[in-house]
């Protein structure tokens, strides 16, 4: 299986640091930022990142807008909320808005795994369909 | 605080003690001065009233008795004259004319005679054998042989009767007599008989030494009329009033009005408490009416003010309680806030320690630390730092909904969904801890106008504390919604369970913040201190009743509004 890439975004330097590592250990390509600008722009530089682990409250351009932004220009990436607020509206808002799932800081490593890995499966099969059509739609105007 | 309260103690007794004086004058003075004014006129006008009255009395009938006196005279003297013309029998002459005069004025006149100049009776008609009676050395005779006409004093005489005698000098043939005439004392002192006022008020005549010359009921004694009369000052026909002291202290009216024909003066004579009886009676009902009118004025005056005072004073101590829920609120608002703050500060520095702490795991697994015989201890610590990191992140979590502004757009709801909701959210929980949970909706109940999510939240926090009560033995819940028949636009949500109950010596404590019986870590004690907030919020309230082994039941009163109601009626017409 194809190796994941993932990129974080939290403005708490040390917490991001450290989970950056973690995450590596467990075999994750990871990328980190600090902000929703940084994001936005690492997103564009490359183009292979799958999953984008959102902090809701950061300085500056806040979880939702990025959230928004990420999912104007680049809507096949998934995102993850991680939230330190537990606020189910704010959590439900980042679904309506198309987020893949949220979780609250502080969160067990193993399950953040898991979710990536659910977000990037979903994230592929949703690839895959769409190559599908691209070559039927191409055959089909062959035929 | 303190201060402040015995200041406002200081104001409300100035302002007891200022209402109650401003009360004392505003109503004694005119009070007193109305009284003591009509008082003073009543006194005026009622002894002056008396006063004429008896007067009138006394001058009306001295006047009658003058009359009387003067007519009686009048026909003697007319017989007299009849006498010295008319040439009669002297006997026949009187036995006509006494027949006629008893005829004309009844029993007025007793007798008739005549006497010679030697005082002898030649001739007398009447009752008595009085005939040649010597009259020489009779008082009367002697004064009335130098003056045309004599009337007597009143004396017992030969006949041993009271009575009093009139004497009219006679001419004829050359000699001098005297015609007499004894008149009835009956009949006179009838007259002065008929004046009678009160139980006391008398009248009575005496002469000229003082003496009395009727009969007296009243029982005045001889020795006191000298006292009463000083002759010196009567002239004319005057008639004199007086008040007296008798010898025994006893105060009296005296009037005296002296007689024209003849040197008799007329007494009333009244005591002063028969006198002024009705005018001292209305005087003490005045005084009791005073005396009542000064209590209640007394009553009104220190009580009114009293309660006007305790009015005022709770009033300020509602308002006084009113700002002090403004400002709590506030407090608990600003601490909310606070807490809010602080709890999200304090959740990445927990998310970073836990996170660290998770790398250091990792790192553990990697190393070749076999033989470190540390090992177990450090993944131990480790744990256990995750533990405790989690353990926060519930804390600060919990804080965060206490404190947070929760979505508190208010809407009109029908409190039953929002139930069924939250029993199907709890469905899955509850069927795991084999708890049933049922529902008993009264569909007939309003829409009311609150925060639907944070009724929600009650609702929850209320099936999670009957959920955990009864985690051990299972049991029922049983919901109920109706509306309420105790207060008036209220509607009822009572959450029954069969579990453990709760204690009586906790029971009043489980609204209060922190509190919890959970062990460490499991619970915050803010659940119930949340619900409480906010039905007092949503102008409700929340009450609970226990019984250890039987169960627990909450209840939540939330009052709607009519016009709800009517709105909603309309609509579904509609």
């Amino acid at each position: 299986m194809k190796q994941i890439k993932l990129l974080l975004v939290d403005d708490e330097k040390p917490f991001l640091d450290t989970i950056t590592k973690r995450l590596e250990k467990r075999d994750l390509n990871v990328s980190a930022v600090y902000g929703g600008n940084e994001a936005l722009a690492e997103l564009e530089n490359n183009k292979k990142i799958e999953v984008v682990v959102l902090d809701v409250k950061m300085p500056g351009m806040d979880g939702i807008e990025t959230l928004v932004e990420i999912k104007k220009k680049f809507p096949l990436v998934e995102v993850i909320m991680l939230t330190g607020h537990a606020t189910v509206e704010t959590a439900i808002d980042g679904m309506k808005l198309g987020a893949f799932d949220y979780l609250m800081k502080p969160c067990d490593i193993e399950t953040l795994v898991n979710k990536v890995n659910d977000a990037v499966e979903k994230k592929r099969l949703h690839d895959e369909k769409i190559t599908e059509a691209r070559i039927k739609e191409i055959t089909g105007r062959q035929a | 605080m303190e201060q402040s309260s015995t200041e406002r103690k200081v104001f409300y007794h100035i302002l007891t003690r200022k209402i109650t004086v401003l009360i004392l004058i505003v109503s004694f003075f005119p009070m007193l001065l109305t009284t003591s004014i009509l008082f003073y006129r009543f006194n005026l006008t009622y002894t002056e009233k008396v006063q004429d009255h008896i007067s009138e009395l006394v001058q009306k009938h001295s006047q009658n008795i003058d009359t009387f006196l003067s007519e009686k005279l009048g026909n003697i003297r007319f017989l007299a004259r009849y006498f010295e013309s008319n040439q009669q029998a002297p006997q026949k002459f009187l036995q006509k004319h006494l027949a006629l005069l008893k005829s004309e004025y009844g029993d007025v006149f007793t007798d008739l005679g005549l006497i010679n100049e030697n005082g002898v009776q030649f001739a007398y008609e009447g009752p008595f054998r009085l005939e040649d009676a010597d009259y020489s050395n009779a008082q009367w005779f002697i004064n009335a042989a130098d003056k045309p006409f004599y009337i007597s004093d009143v004396f017992a005489g030969l006949r041993g009767h009271p009575h009093f005698i009139i004497a009219v000098k006679v001419r004829s043939k050359g000699f001098n007599y005297i015609l007499r005439s004894t008149i009835n004392f009956g009949a006179f002192n009838s007259l002065v008989e008929s004046i009678h006022i009160g139980k006391t008020g008398a009248a009575f005549i005496i002469n000229s030494k003082g003496q009395l010359q009727t009969k007296s009921n009243v029982g005045v004694k001889q020795s006191t009329i000298a006292t009463m009369v000083d002759r010196s000052c009567y002239k004319n026909n005057e008639t004199i009033f007086a008040k007296k002291q008798d010898a025994s202290g006893k105060k009296y009216l005296c009037v005296t009005s002296m007689l024209d024909n003849i040197d008799w003066l007329m007494i009333f004579r009244q005591d002063l408490n028969d006198a002024y009886h009705d005018f001292w009676k209305t005087q003490l009902l005045t005084l009791v009416i005073f005396i009542l009118g000064c209590i209640g004025i007394l009553f009104v005056a220190f009580t009114l003010p009293h309660n006007i005072v305790k009015l005022i004073s709770s009033a300020d101590k509602k308002s006084e309680a009113m700002n002090k829920q403004v400002i709590e609120s506030g407090k608990l608002a600003t601490i909310g806030e606070l807490a809010a703050g602080i709890a999200h500060e304090i959740n990445n520095p927990v998310a970073i320690m836990v996170e660290e702490a998770g790398w250091i795991e990792d790192l553990l697994e990697e190393e070749d630390l076999k033989e470190c015989e540390n090992l177990n201890e450090f993944t131990r610590a480790l744990k256990q730092i995750n533990t405790q990191g989690k353990r926060c992140k519930e804390i600060t979590h919990k804080l965060l909904s206490f404190a947070r502004k929760t979505d508190s757009t208010i809407n009109d709801v029908q409190i039953n969904d929002a139930i069924k909701e939250m029993v199907a959210l709890t469905g899955q929980m509850a069927r795991y801890n084999n708890v049933i949970i049922e529902t008993i909706l009264n569909e007939e109940i309003p829409y009311i106008r609150i925060s639907p999510s944070e009724l929600q939240q009650v609702i929850l926090n209320l099936i999670n504390n009957a959920i955990d009560a009864m985690k051990t033995n299972g049991g029922t819940i049983i919901i109920k919604t109706k509306t309420s028949k105790i207060e008036k636009n209220h509607l009822v949500i009572s959450i029954e369970d069969d579990g453990p109950g709760i204690p009586n010596d906790i029971l009043n404590r489980i609204f209060d913040p922190f509190f919890t019986t959970k062990a460490v870590g499991k619970g915050t004690g803010l659940g119930l201190s949340i619900c409480y907030g906010i039905i007092q919020k949503m102008g409700g309230k929340i009450d609970v009743h226990s019984q250890v082994d039987i169960g627990t039941k909450f209840r939540i009163w939330i009052p709607f509004q009519e016009d709800v109601i009517e709105n909603k009626d309309n609509e579904n017409e509609s």
